[in-house]
């Protein structure tokens, strides 16, 4: 006997949208038993994780301001995914944003004013489309698979990003430590509510407008779903698969590079040697959670900066590692994808002999 | 006895190595071998031929194990056997080469073999060995060779080779020469015959008559899912064997099509020459075509024969070099991609429906969109999408062709083929093309449906348009096309009335006894002596 997935006829619509819910179940679920299993009160570590982030102003305020950079790369993601094209090098294009991004404020740092943060966020969000267009011009001209150069670039842009840290833009009254001289206020985003909501959540929220009238009203966002479903069928229709690979990088390096920037000239507040804990890898989480969806990866996006709230939280309060974050953000993607496979495919137990795979075609 | 002059061959007079007695397969109510009757004896070189559809692969899948009869017997060497897998053939003695290869480009031949073979542990060994059965079989191999360097007829080889270190007595050999030159095949040819001397038997499936003729001791030909006939192929000539493929039926024309009147040239085509795009493909040799206003025109051929590669050609998807080379309503299109041809008037429904024709995931009226969208639809205000309007095409086409549909505006993967086809070819006739291309206008779709689609492409060609169905259903062809041109290896025909040609003359033309132009034209002549 064999277990085979066999392709299901009529996909459910209501489990597209219920299986990022039942996803987070079974990620709750198992995150209990693991907390159970290593003798931790699975409840208080729950609480801890997911709730108490949400009880105070001040964690509330940094909730956002996490959510901000993720949602951003996230959104960018989803029209590379919608068309079948898979950056998962965000969190390269997002260094290569904010270098880009501190040529100003470290070369220039008398610059300083609305149009010079102008500027900084005009060069972060061209630092990100350009780095995003090498793996681009790769696939394009190569047939280069995009998921490994992307991967590839992402440690090159934080080798080069940890270089020019500790190297030529070190600051030289900073006592040897490797970070760039601290911009200045008026290289910084300004605060716009509370003690430290930026502006970048207005850029969050435009871009979640304005991807979702590209992708649901427009020829453009139509013929990125189209490529990204059937190929042939959209060379068919007379779309060049080629120029939405380098849209698609772009729209993603470019809003990458601007969470890149808005992170640096923002809470940062200076280039350091790493700029993200991760968010362009946490975007992809986000963007699959969130159905491709801006409105999805809104909530997604939200979700998802409380986990790394509650990481936070947990170490502090029960010295939960702080890994622990990470292994739920994983679980997550796999209960996500898992659940995925599942509105297509249904699970068949089969007493015949398997097929050899070179006879399968 | 037996007097064995120079290639002249004799069947082997010993008992069978392999017989299939009564094999049927249905899918669903559709049966594709209906009681077939097979035997096949060692040593011989037999041959399985029939028109597209007509069993051969189920059959062959059946005898390799990869799929299971509904009824019937194996019997290997007078024992009754059954076939559950591949693996299960090869250890009983039964080899397959694919007319797709199944290599791996950047591994060398021997790490190819290797992986088919989990008992060969010695890498240099199999190396020696490879070389060996090389030699002895006259197929020439470096076995430190990468498969990517390889020539076709070279790839080729190493599948036989690899199938011999198995040591077969069945080999089934599936269209093998479709892809080699004739010096390759020749070369094959002379492989064979050492295999057989030394006992081995080959199934050999072929459209191709006159090899069949040459090296062949014997052969099987299905029609229909059935054997019609079983024959020396040497003895009988290439058109008695083509009419046995097709059926020997002559074509009586069906009186309600009027021939066309009008001269106006619509499509037209000349000396389009593409090279193959990869090496499964077929080359297009300088084929030239014109299509009159009012007029279907039939393109016969056996699959694999060039027809994909043509029709995207016609389409835009691979432009060609010269814009003369297709001019469509008098206006050279040969370099413009398939939007701005469709600006131009023509329309095009390709082979497959799913994933090139429609976007199984998206609901009808998206894919409305996807052929509609720059044709004068108003389906877009600066790129931004009219979505009731695409509903409101939808549902016109949908009532217009009679798409039977599940919801108001479902996925097009979930309605059935024939549905699905309905709303494909509705959807570029809704528009009045001047100029329609479509492939395979009916396949897989039942007898009301096809009804529908071929009277839409009758009163859309006598509403003044040209009509190019490219199609491998030959009676098809005779109900709807008054001219017929048959492609073979990626030549055309010289297109002539369908009223003057029989099935066996199609039938001999698509077996590759037409290429070049030679033989068309002397059926041309004949008809007009006739």
């Amino acid at each position: 006997m064999r277990i085979v997935l066999e392709r299901r006829l009529t996909p459910s619509r209501n489990m597209q949208y219920l299986s990022p819910l039942l996803a987070i179940v079974l990620s709750l679920v198992t995150f209990f038993i693991i907390f159970v299993l290593s003798g931790i009160d699975p409840l208080k570590a729950l609480y801890i994780y997911f709730v108490e982030p949400l009880t105070a102003v001040w964690s509330i305020e940094d909730l956002l301001v996490k959510a901000v950079p993720i949602i951003l790369i996230a959104i960018g993601l989803a029209f590379c995914y919608q068309s079948a094209v898979w950056n998962i090098g965000a969190e390269g294009q997002l260094a290569a944003g904010a270098l880009a991004g501190s040529i100003i404020p470290v070369m220039f740092p008398s610059l300083q004013g609305p149009a010079v943060i102008t500027a900084m966020i005009l060069m972060g969000i061209a630092g990100g489309m350009a780095y995003a267009a090498i793996p681009a011009i790769l696939k394009i001209r190569f047939n280069a698979n995009e998921t490994l150069t992307t991967l590839m670039l992402v440690y090159v842009a934080n080798l080069f990003l940890d270089y020019m840290a500790r190297g030529p833009w070190r600051d030289p009254a900073g006592f040897n430590f490797p970070n760039s001289r601290p911009f200045s206020e008026g290289q910084i985003l300004p605060v716009i509510a509370g003690d430290s909501v930026r502006l970048s959540i207005v850029f969050m929220l435009v871009a979640v407008v304005v991807a979702w009238f590209l992708t649901t009203k427009t020829m453009t966002g139509f013929k990125i779903r189209v490529l990204g479903l059937s190929p042939r069928a959209g060379s068919f229709g007379g779309f060049s698969r080629d120029k939405m690979v380098m849209l698609t990088f772009l729209i993603s390096g470019g809003l990458a590079g601007l969470a890149g920037i808005c992170e640096v000239a923002g809470p940062i507040g200076q280039l350091r040697t790493t700029v993200s804990p991760g968010y362009g890898f946490t975007a992809i989480i986000v963007a699959f959670l969130g159905r491709l969806h801006p409105f999805g990866i809104l909530i997604a996006g939200l979700l998802l900066a409380l986990s790394y709230m509650g990481g936070e939280g947990a170490q502090v309060a029960i010295g939960l590692s702080d890994q622990t974050t990470q292994v739920f953000q994983g679980m997550l993607l796999f209960y996500v994808l898992a659940c995925d496979s599942f509105i297509y495919y249904r699970l068949k137990f089969v007493r015949e002999p398997v097929l050899d795979a070179a006879t399968v075609r | 006895m037996e007097t064995k002059s120079a290639g002249r061959r004799t069947r082997p007079e010993s008992g069978a190595l392999i017989q299939a007695i009564g094999i049927s397969k249905l899918f669903g109510s559709f049966k594709a071998n209906d009681a077939v009757d097979l035997t096949i004896r060692p040593g011989e070189i037999h041959a399985l031929l029939g028109e597209n559809g007509a069993g051969k692969s189920t059959l062959v899948k059946i005898l390799y194990g990869s799929l299971q009869p509904s009824a019937g017997e194996i019997r290997w060497k007078g024992q009754s056997v059954r076939i559950p897998s591949p693996s299960a053939a090869r250890k009983l003695g039964i080899g397959m080469v694919f007319q797709h290869f199944s290599l791996f480009d950047a591994l060398t031949v021997t790490e190819n073999i290797a992986l088919a073979l989990a008992d060969r542990s010695n890498r240099a060994a199999l190396a020696r060995e490879i070389e060996k059965v090389s030699l002895e079989y006259g197929l020439p191999l470096n076995p430190s060779s990468r498969i990517v360097d390889l020539s076709v007829g070279e790839r080729q080889r190493v599948e036989i080779v690899r199938c011999l270190l198995q040591n077969p007595e069945l080999l089934i050999m599936d269209e093998p020469t479709s892809v080699l030159t004739p010096q390759e095949a020749d070369d094959l040819f002379q492989t064979l015959d050492r295999l057989t001397a030394r006992g081995c038997a080959v199934l050999y499936i072929s459209h191709r008559l006159e090899e069949v003729k040459q090296i062949c001791h014997h052969a099987t030909i299905l029609r229909l899912g059935k054997v019609v006939a079983e024959c020396d192929p040497q003895q009988e000539t290439a058109s008695k064997l083509a009419s046995l493929m097709v059926g020997a039926d002559v074509h009586v024309l069906s009186a309600d099509t009027p021939p066309p009147t009008s001269a106006k040239t619509r499509l037209s085509v000349r000396n389009l020459s593409l090279p193959e795009p990869h090496p499964f493909a077929v080359a297009l040799h300088d084929i030239s075509l014109d299509i009159q206003a009012g007029e279907i025109v039939g393109i016969a051929g056996i699959a694999g024969n060039g027809q994909g590669e043509f029709f995207d050609a016609l389409s835009g998807e691979r432009p060609a070099i010269r814009p003369e080379t297709v001019t469509i309503d008098g206006k050279p299109a040969g370099k413009l991609g398939v939007t701005a041809r469709r600006r131009l008037g023509a329309a095009f429904v390709p082979e497959e429906r799913i994933g090139h024709g429609a976007v199984p995931r998206l609901r009808l009226s998206d894919n409305v969109l996807l052929t509609r969208h720059a044709t004068g639809d108003q389906l877009l205000r600066v790129g931004v999408i009219d979505f009731s309007g695409m509903k409101t095409l939808a549902d016109r086409i949908g009532r217009s062709f009679d798409v039977r549909k599940s919801a108001v505006d479902p996925e097009a993967g979930s309605l059935s083929g024939g549905n699905l086809q309905k709303f494909i070819v509705g959807r570029e006739i809704d528009r009045q093309p001047s100029v329609l291309v479509v492939s395979q206008p009916t396949w897989g779709v039942d007898a009301g449906a096809a009804a529908v689609i071929r009277q839409a492409l009758i009163d859309l060609a006598r509403s003044g348009s040209a009509v190019l169905i490219i199609s491998q259903d030959l009676d098809e062809i005779f109900e709807i096309a008054d001219r017929v041109a048959v492609i073979s290896r990626g030549y055309l025909s010289e297109p002539v009335p369908a009223r003057s040609l029989s099935r066996e003359q199609i039938g001999l033309m698509m077996a590759g006894l037409g290429e070049g132009k030679s033989m068309a034209q002397k059926e041309t002549a004949h008809a007009h002596r006739a």
